[in-house]
């Protein structure tokens, strides 16, 4: 039952990622990233890892999509011409690279298959909330709170370059 | 149950999917989504290490891994935004002023 579930939503993100590639608008992008992301969800479910799946959900498939479809929105970009209407060199490079990265890191794979760890009996209890925020508070505490800076400094950081300065920089194009 | 190699190889096909993303798309703001799709691969490979070590590590990994990733989801699209505001155009291959 759990690989029948696990082929699906394996397919789902795959083909979700495939449609974000090749779709010429970029709504639509967006959109497939999101049914990708909540297929990602539900492969966390599988591996017992209940809090990221929902943090998944929220911080990703909730609040960086929705930031990504106001800016395409906000930008209102004319839908690019078709990938597919003539060929070009480019793709077929860029294509034959990725089938190289992919078949590199197969590869190495390969060769550690036998030293990679059978499923732990401890799984069921390692993804709960209580578990992570056990960890997250008292050992990891440090990076917590530096994660904490870094998304303020993040959020600073993008107010300023965004911002529309009328008086100053006069356009120089 | 599933062995571990189904996942890495899922998150191997994905990351593969994210680069052909970027080096194919003129679109920065599709370009952008597909860096946000590697990074999505690459935090599926830890968790399913640390499900089948029974190790918390990965998934603390993998938690500053989204914040780092929000962050930089922030500051990329004021990026996009100021450079549309420049150029009217988001497409990098019209965005060449440092380029000779």
């Amino acid at each position: 039952m759990v690989t029948y579930v696990f082929i699906f939503l394996a397919l789902l993100a795959l083909g979700a990622a495939v449609g974000m590639v090749v779709s010429k608008n970029t709504v639509n992008s967006a959109l497939f990233l999101v049914l990708n992301m909540v297929a990602l969800a539900g492969i966390y479910l599988i591996l017992e890892a209940q809090f990221l799946a929902v943090i998944q959900v929220l911080v990703y498939a909730g609040a960086i999509m929705v930031l990504f479809l106001f800016v395409i929105m906000l930008l209102n970009l004319d839908a690019e011409e078709s990938l597919f209407n003539k060929f070009r060199v480019k793709y077929f490079i860029a294509f034959l690279l990725g089938i190289t990265v992919l078949s590199q890191i197969l590869y190495s794979l390969g060769n550690i298959s036998d030293m990679l760890p059978e499923i732990s009996p401890e799984m069921a209890q390692v993804g709960t909330v209580e578990a992570v925020g056990d960890v997250l508070f008292t050992e990891y505490l440090l990076p917590f709170e530096l994660t904490g800076i870094l998304l303020t400094a993040a959020v600073v950081g993008a107010l300023l370059i965004a911002q529309h300065n009328v008086k100053s920089a006069p356009k120089n194009d | 149950m599933i062995e571990i190699d189904w996942y890495l190889a899922l998150s191997a096909i994905l990351f593969t999917v994210g680069i052909i993303g970027v080096l194919i798309r003129k679109n920065a703001i599709v370009i952008f989504m597909s860096v946000e799709l590697m990074l999505n691969a690459v935090n599926l490979s830890l968790l399913s290490f640390s499900s089948y070590h029974g190790n918390i590590d990965g998934q603390i990994f993998v938690f500053f891994s989204l914040a780092v990733a929000a962050a930089e989801a922030v500051v990329g699209l004021a990026i996009i935004i100021a450079i549309f505001r420049n150029n009217l155009s988001v497409d990098v291959s019209k965005i060449n002023l440092l380029r000779w």
